[in-house]
């Protein structure tokens, strides 16, 4: 009698396992949620677990749940690579999403490559998709597009010499050489080239040195982090009286507070959707997915929404939308689906892959942003 | 000259972060022979508790207050807790505890706090004061006097008072200092209240300035051991000289050098300065035990 | 008649039983690679064991070293055209001649003071990996060229993945680098070097030539180092500035004190215990970087020799 009552216990428990194994979609994720790059993968964990969770409430994909496994590789690409490799041999994903920094997403794209598993990047550089390798997507604008869109808005403006003071961590230092690479074409030569450490405490020799710089007409500061905030309290109290342009990087509503909105009137930053949510024309097609993942982000972590975020949010969709349409979750339908990706509406643009386009966003998805009386208006 | 002018502003308000960072580390060092990585994480502290308090509500001035006493206790505890029970260990092991326990209260400052980047309204406001065609936040004045009060009250301390010359003679020889019936147990604790107080007002001080997360102590604490050993560990006037040296000789590189390289030049000329002098610019010149 | 196994050989026989029989507990292609992360750890912190547990030197800038090798593989195939495997010795020669300038003033540095000058040094390295972006990547980091021998290895019908062959030939690395340290503990020089690990002063009086001998300590494991960063950028095929960063250079450290810093088995287990840890803590999520560092903390005040003597020790009851 024990002994049949045990066995039929366990037979069930296997049972269990096995439909439970069947029906749930293993995702995984190496994020930089902690350490120097955090402040890029910090939202981006929250973001995916929030998502995970939401969709699962609401029955999965066609009935099969999302399993995510999430490690934080603290942005060491030593780390990031591990945790591929785990994700990949011991926790049998079928795709990944991460790489927070571009660090972390070179190393991660290379295991993925070789087990042929589909990995979706968060991070900015080209060099990630360029030249494109069959199984490693991303989600985020590249730097150049960045600076592209910040040098036709000063090309705009007439102004033809310009600064630069840039962060030395990976961020800062990526879009430094990719703005230096593109400003030529729009005519444009940087006549002072500054940098600061991401945890330097003042920034005011940089820039008096680009101010006195002959013939500058407007100063260009990539970087994330509390740099950028520090940069510009450093060009208010110097009275420095040139436009001043942000990347992407600080694109939050977290960066208006820091820098203090007085020290931030007139910075100008390209941008996407998701900081004017409340000013998005009703018929714009980026509006239902950023006012969901803004109202459901900002309730559930009681923090502003960011551009990074953003990024693993739109990740999430793309795979989850390419796992959905392929009817499958085996890692070459996936691809195949993801690369398939048609006009689908993230919170960064409207993406649409192809075999020879693994990001699938033109400059369009980036506004041009103004901050004025602390709020983010749109560049007309 | 304006320019100059600047650059040494900057170099200044810089050097007094550092100064007041390394001003941290000689108490301990003084009592203990140990040199606490985890000071960079006391400064942390006293930037994040007062944001804490501040944003609960209290005034700036008790937000403050309450940060440095309760960074003090975290102090104590940490002698209580991870020095005391490794009295005479190596240095390498200590160097290892006290790493330790700054990625302890990191990782527990993570949890409790979050990884926002947080900052507090400046004590005086932000609007520059203009000097010589340069600017200088009142801040940065708060900060540089906050230097300059920290140092005079400890070379008070350490030479005028006997609580402080029993510290010296706990460091010099805990043996005879005991001996002579100072409670060395009790001078243990008071400076890792004192040393971890000071590096919490320094929080206080440059988080208008600096900003403050979760995990901007290991910066301060790299920056204050590299100016604490310029100047001589152990010494306030080293720590208060090498702070402000490491401060200018940054500024001045990233002012007509290059500001790619301003840390590098820090570097370079602590590793000459310590080429000549050992001992660092106002170390004890010391002969080895046999 | 037995046979009594000297600490040497007791050794070696240790490590080759641990990297060939932990193979048959691997149940998936990731515990190779962890397996080879170990190695790669173990071999850095093999040149520490000389330099803090034979000379009793302190270095926190050893990590520097580590990225001189890397980024020696990375590079010198590009531009100077050499196999990744000489790229290999051409970064622990120019690690070795660098250690040799260097490690002259640096030595006569005691205590916290030798810590502040390595650790510039570190940091001089690492600043330069990651500001001379048009030759070294920048931050971003830079792509390494394959050994090539996994595929020669396979021509040859030895069919191996990419990890198992990492793991196989990092193994061979590590037991390879422990003999030579285990060699050197019994020579003249080893012997030159605990002495003065005692006491400079007596090391002196008994004529050594102290500076000499702590010179050599500070060469040899600069070359340990920077094999160890060569196989970590050449298994990784992608290296970044953080191989030379500060936390690399504390983490040889602490893996090394950890472990126990005597003897070379300490060491390789203190870099085991480090590298699987984060592997393991990621069960606690959030809590990782609190157990962390209290593991740290309650290992070296309550261990103080290390993991492995304490272990040992109580194993072996009060007979010692």
């Amino acid at each position: 009698m024990h002994k049949t009552l045990t066995t039929t216990a366990l037979a069930t428990l296997l049972a269990l396992g096995a439909t439970a194994a069947s029906a749930e979609i293993r995702i995984g994720a190496s994020l930089s949620a902690t350490g120097p790059a955090a402040f890029l993968g910090d939202p981006e964990a929250k973001t995916l677990e929030m998502l995970v969770e939401q969709m699962n409430e609401a029955g999965g994909i066609d009935g099969e749940e999302i399993a995510l496994t999430l490690y934080d590789d603290g942005g060491d690409p030593n780390k990031a690579r591990t945790f591929a490799t785990r994700l990949i041999e011991d926790d049998e994903v079928v795709a990944i999403i991460g790489g927070s920094t571009t660090g972390t997403s070179m190393s991660i794209l290379s295991v993925a490559e070789d087990n042929e598993i589909p990995f979706i990047s968060l991070a900015g550089a080209i060099d990630i998709i360029d030249p494109v390798k069959p199984f490693t997507f991303k989600t985020p604008h590249t730097d150049r597009m960045a600076c592209q869109k910040i040098f036709e808005d000063m090309q705009k403006q007439g102004i033809t010499t310009i600064g630069m003071i840039s962060g030395t961590d990976g961020f800062g230092a990526s879009m430094q050489a990719q703005c230096k690479a593109v400003v030529g074409e729009y005519g444009i030569t940087v006549a002072a080239d500054e940098t600061y450490n991401p945890t330097d405490a003042d920034m005011t020799t940089q820039l008096t040195k680009i101010r006195n710089t002959e013939g500058v007409q407007a100063v260009l500061n990539p970087g994330f982090g509390q740099g950028p905030s520090i940069v510009t309290r450093n060009y208010r109290q110097l009275a420095i009286d040139l436009p001043l342009y942000q990347s992407h990087g600080v694109a939050s509503d977290g960066f208006i507070e820091l820098a203090g909105a007085d020290a931030a009137e007139g910075v100008r930053l390209p941008g996407t959707a998701l900081l004017i949510a409340d000013q998005l024309a009703a018929d714009d097609p980026q509006k239902p997915v950023v006012d969901a993942y803004k109202a459901a982000f900002e309730e559930k972590t009681g923090t502003s929404v960011g551009t990074f975020g953003g990024y693993a949010n739109d990740a999430f969709l793309i795979l989850t939308d390419a796992i959905a349409r392929a009817g499958s979750a085996e890692p070459q339908a996936i691809r195949d689906a993801i690369e398939s990706t048609s006009g689908l509406a993230g919170t960064t643009g409207i993406y649409t892959m192809s075999a020879d386009d693994h990001l699938g966003l033109d400059l369009s998805a980036f506004r041009m942003l103004q901050i004025k009386g602390g709020e983010w208006t749109v560049v007309e | 000259m304006p320019e100059l002018l600047q650059f040494l502003f900057s170099g200044v308000t810089v050097g007094a972060v550092y100064a007041l960072v390394a001003l941290g580390f000689t108490i301990i060092y003084n009592a203990s022979d140990v040199v606490n990585f985890a000071q960079g994480e006391f400064v942390m502290l006293g930037g994040m508790l007062t944001f804490v308090c501040q944003a609960a509500g209290l005034p700036l001035p008790l937000a403050a207050l309450i940060a440095i006493a309760v960074t003090s206790a975290i102090g104590v505890a940490m002698n209580k807790l991870a020095i005391e029970p490794a009295r005479g260990a190596p240095v390498v092991s200590l160097i290892i505890i006290t790493i330790g326990a700054s990625i302890f209260i990191r990782g527990g400052a993570q949890l409790l706090f979050g990884k926002q980047i947080h900052s507090f309204p400046a004590f005086s406001g932000d609007t520059p004061l203009r000097i010589g065609g340069a600017t200088i936040l009142p801040q940065s004045l708060w900060v540089i006097g906050g230097a300059v009060v920290v140092f005079v009250g400890l070379w008070l301390f350490f030479t005028r008072t006997l609580t402080g010359r029993a510290v010296l003679a706990t460091s010099n020889n805990r043996l005879a200092a005991q001996l002579v019936g100072i409670n060395t147990g009790f001078v243990m604790m008071l400076s890792f209240a004192l040393s971890a107080g000071i590096g919490a007002l320094a929080g206080v001080l440059v988080t208008p300035i600096t900003l403050t997360a979760y995990d901007v102590g290991l910066a301060f604490a790299l920056k204050g051991f590299a100016a604490a050993m310029l100047g001589g560990m152990g010494n306030p006037k080293g720590a208060l000289a090498g702070g402000f040296l490491l401060g200018l000789i940054e500024a001045l590189t990233a002012g007509y050098l290059s500001s790619q390289y301003k840390d590098a030049a820090a570097f370079v000329v602590i590793l000459l300065v310590l080429f000549f002098m050992p001992q660092g610019l106002f170390g004890a010149r010391t002969v080895d035990r046999v | 008649m037995t046979m009594k196994l000297t600490p040497k050989t007791a050794t070696l026989l240790v490590l080759v039983a641990l990297v060939v029989l932990s193979p048959v507990l691997f149940p998936s292609g990731y515990y190779y690679r962890v397996g080879a992360l170990i190695f790669v750890n173990a071999i850095a912190v093999t040149g520490i064991v000389i330099l803090t547990g034979y000379a009793g030197q302190i270095s926190l800038g050893h990590a520097g070293f580590a990225g001189i090798g890397a980024y020696a593989c990375a590079l010198a195939p590009v531009h100077l055209g050499l196999h990744p495997s000489l790229a290999l010795l051409l970064g622990a020669s120019v690690s070795a001649l660098l250690a040799f300038l260097v490690g002259r003033p640096i030595l006569r540095l005691k205590g916290y003071y030798l810590g502040v000058a390595t650790l510039g040094f570190g940091i001089l390295i690492s600043m330069v990996l990651n500001n001379e972006r048009q030759l070294t990547g920048g931050p971003d980091g830079i792509e390494v060229p394959e050994l090539g021998l996994r595929a020669l290895l396979n021509d040859m019908g030895l069919d191996l993945t990419n990890g198992q062959f990492w793991y196989w030939f990092c193994g061979i690395a590590v037991i390879l680098g422990a003999w030579l340290a285990l060699n050197l503990h019994g020579s003249p020089t080893g012997r030159a070097l605990r002495a003065l690990h005692g006491s400079e002063v007596a090391a002196r009086t008994v004529g050594i030539h102290v500076a000499r001998m702590k010179l050599q300590a500070f060469v040899v494991s600069a070359v340990y180092a920077s094999v160890s960063g060569s196989l970590l950028a050449l298994q990784n095929k992608f290296i970044t500035p953080d191989v030379a960063g500060f936390m690399h250079s504390i983490e040889m450290v602490t893996m090394a004190v950890l472990g126990g810093v005597g003897s070379v088995l300490g060491a390789v287990f203190g870099a085991a215990v480090l590298t699987l840890l984060p592997q393991v803590l990621t069960v606690f999520a959030e809590y990782e970087q609190l157990v962390l560092g209290l593991v740290m903390m309650l290992v070296m005040i309550f261990l103080p020799q290390g993991l492995l003597p304490s272990i040992l020790r109580r194993v072996r009851g009060k007979d010692e």
